[in-house]
């Protein structure tokens, strides 16, 4: 039941992490908490199709099928978060001062909306499917203690969710300029990890050189077994022993996203001056 | 789209890595101990006879992979340093456990 119960809250504390996170980021965009639920139905949905078809998509591309697969997702991942924290940053501080009557002024709201579909939907999908295959398997299985391992299921289930809400909710709780940079930075960390491990499942495909494997070994300091690996693992992409490739992806990821913020903001100060 | 077509051309890049065979049978690997060469790039062919699915974990590896029922997968490892690397059947580790030897020539 206990094993159960850390695999299920594995796969369920990436998505809850950054639903936590989004949610609060957005909490001031109209309709976003409407969006992120559609978001995360979307995900489960397509977490089945995903789980039903992983011999499928494992025998694409010749057995490399779900590392190209879930190098795609978090790929796009990457790019829509980038697009909401470059979008964050140029239309936040607005949606603070005059929440409800702004709404209607941010023509691009919309998108910033199915940007949170997205990207939600994406988190859910790729942590969801493996969830729903290893319940598959004990469903499927006649060995008996179903009932203490979906008991345990549960429990991670629930731990995974309570992760994500106490983020959450430290989040919306803070004074408004600390939520501001809080969110921008927990978005920006959260893309380039995500970046780093698209370049991970592209080395276990052996489509990229690793580089330098592992660059480092943090592995008896701060093991990703642990819980706290697992959750820097989750907010920051902690990798204990990351290949030189992964650092390459982190780095241009976190400066390239870091420089779109800048960018956009810098003409809006220069206005209200 | 560009990408994917340098996905494409990278392909048969990927034929040259040596090739191990590791089963999974009523949720165990064979073999257990699975000898390889260390310094070098391992292919990992991984042939689940099993009708449930499995999912292939090994943090000393720093690799993770669901392998479907009755279906098989590949997985790149390696040029490891030698020593041994535990790995798990996440879904059934109670009996899927082995481990990789990687030896220096």
């Amino acid at each position: 039941m206990f094993g159960t119960a850390i695999i299920i809250f594995r796969e369920v504390l990436e998505a809850s992490i950054i639903i936590g996170i989004l949610a609060a980021a957005t909490r001031n965009v109209p309709n976003s908490r409407r969006w992120i639920f559609a978001g995360l139905l979307a995900g489960l949905v397509g977490a089945g199709a995903v789980a039903a078809s992983t011999d499928v998509i494992g025998s694409l591309a010749s057995g490399i099928g779900q590392e190209i697969f879930n190098a795609i997702v978090l790929g796009v991942a990457v790019v829509m978060l980038a697009w909401h924290n470059i979008w964050m940053s140029s239309h936040g501080a607005e949606l603070a001062r005059n929440a409800k009557t702004v709404g209607r002024k941010i023509s691009d709201g919309t998108s910033e909306c199915s940007v949170l579909l997205v990207i939600v939907g994406l988190a859910v999908l790729r942590e969801g499917s493996e969830t729903v295959l290893f319940l598959y398997g004990i469903a499927a299985s006649n060995d008996g203690g179903q009932s203490s391992m979906m008991l345990g299921g549960m429990i991670g289930l629930l731990a995974g969710v309570a992760v994500g809400y106490t983020l959450y909710s430290g989040l919306v709780h803070m004074p408004m300029r600390l939520f501001f940079a809080a969110t921008g930075i927990l978005v920006l960390l959260l893309a380039a990890g995500m970046a780093s491990q698209a370049a991970h499942f592209l080395i276990q495909a052996d489509l990229l050189p690793s580089l330098a494997a592992p660059l480092w070994d943090t592995s008896a300091i701060l093991p990703e077994s642990g819980l706290p690996g697992m959750l820097l693992h989750s907010l920051i992409g902690y990798d204990s022993r990351p290949t030189g490739m992964q650092i390459v992806f982190y780095l241009t990821a976190l400066i390239a996203i870091f420089i779109g913020m800048k960018w956009v903001a810098r003409p809006r100060a220069s206005i209200k001056k | 789209m560009k990408h994917l077509f340098l996905i494409a051309l990278l392909l048969p890049l990927a034929a040259h890595a040596d090739d191990y065979l590791l089963t999974i049978k009523d949720h165990r690997f064979q073999p257990a101990e699975l000898k390889v060469p260390s310094g070098v790039k391992i292919k990992l062919s991984i042939e689940n006879q099993d009708a449930t699915p499995e999912e292939f974990d090994s943090y000393s590896l720093n690799r993770e992979k669901v392998i479907a029922g009755h279906s098989s997968a590949s997985i790149y490892i390696g040029p490891l340093t030698p020593g041994r690397y535990p790995f798990t059947g996440e879904f059934h580790s109670t009996t899927a456990q082995g481990v990789i030897d990687a030896q220096a020539n």
